[in-house]
């Protein structure tokens, strides 16, 4: 088990109705994490379901999903970006 | 001073002033090359709203520029990026670069707006009489990047 923060960007933010929680994991990799999200059910499946863009940050960095999680990490899921 | 800066804030810039302290002391500039985006107004714009990730933000636009300057012969550049509350007409981004000559400032001008524009954690709200809406990232933009030879990590559906 490890402990995470999870933070939430943008229209995730909007959907899940919280830019930040904490959160105790039994997966190891961002994609693992990304489905256990889903298995949450409502909200949380509809916004982060396999078939919508989300890109995600481990400690800040932008990460592909078979990246492996650490304990105390930060993770950010959040839509595509559109700065500049 | 640290010719390599980037600055996140909800103020106004002036381009001159940043292109001048860019510039400043340093006899070896022959060329300084500046980008800037704007709020562009049309289909009954109103107001756009910019988010971003505080921290990861910045990081991001540093390792943008440390590459951009291993690419690139540059002797400097200056990355602002505006956050908060925008109205039409009103600056959002600047990118600035020097170097001894003009060739290596405008493309790394371009790579690093190419790249600002898909990897950095910001995301555009938009506001009409109607309604508010989050701005769709472009697929145009990804091309942009690939075009520099830089993938974007793979995370589920793109």
């Amino acid at each position: 088990m490890m402990n995470l923060t999870l933070r939430y960007f943008a229209s995730i933010r909007e959907a899940l109705g919280t830019g930040s929680e904490t959160w105790q994991t039994e997966a190891t990799t961002l994609a693992a994490l990304r489905d256990e999200l889903i298995a949450r059910g409502g909200a949380y499946a509809e916004r982060l379901s396999r078939d919508r863009p989300v890109r995600m940050a481990l400690n800040q960095d932008l990460c592909d999903e078979s990246v492996a999680l650490s304990d105390g990490a930060e993770v950010a899921l959040f839509p595509p970006v559109t700065g500049g | 001073m640290n010719r390599f800066s980037v600055s996140i804030q909800t103020q106004d810039f002036d381009v001159s002033d940043e292109l001048a302290a860019l510039r400043a002391d340093q006899p070896g500039v022959g060329a300084v090359c500046s980008f800037v985006g704007t709020v562009r107004g049309g289909q009954g714009l109103t107001q756009m709203a910019l988010e971003h990730y505080p921290g990861m933000t910045e990081r991001a636009i540093e390792a943008m520029m440390q590459e951009a300057s291993q690419r690139f012969d540059m002797q400097g550049a200056r990355v602002i990026h505006r956050v908060g509350e925008l109205a039409v007409g009103d600056q959002i981004v600047l990118v600035a670069v020097t170097s001894a000559h003009r060739g290596q400032s405008f493309q790394a001008c371009e790579f690093l707006m190419d790249y600002l524009k898909t990897q950095a954690p910001f995301w555009k709200k938009e506001s009409t009489a109607s309604g508010a809406h989050w701005v769709d990232a472009r697929s145009s933009d990804d091309a942009a990047l690939a075009r520099w030879g830089i993938q974007k990590p793979r995370n589920g559906a793109s």
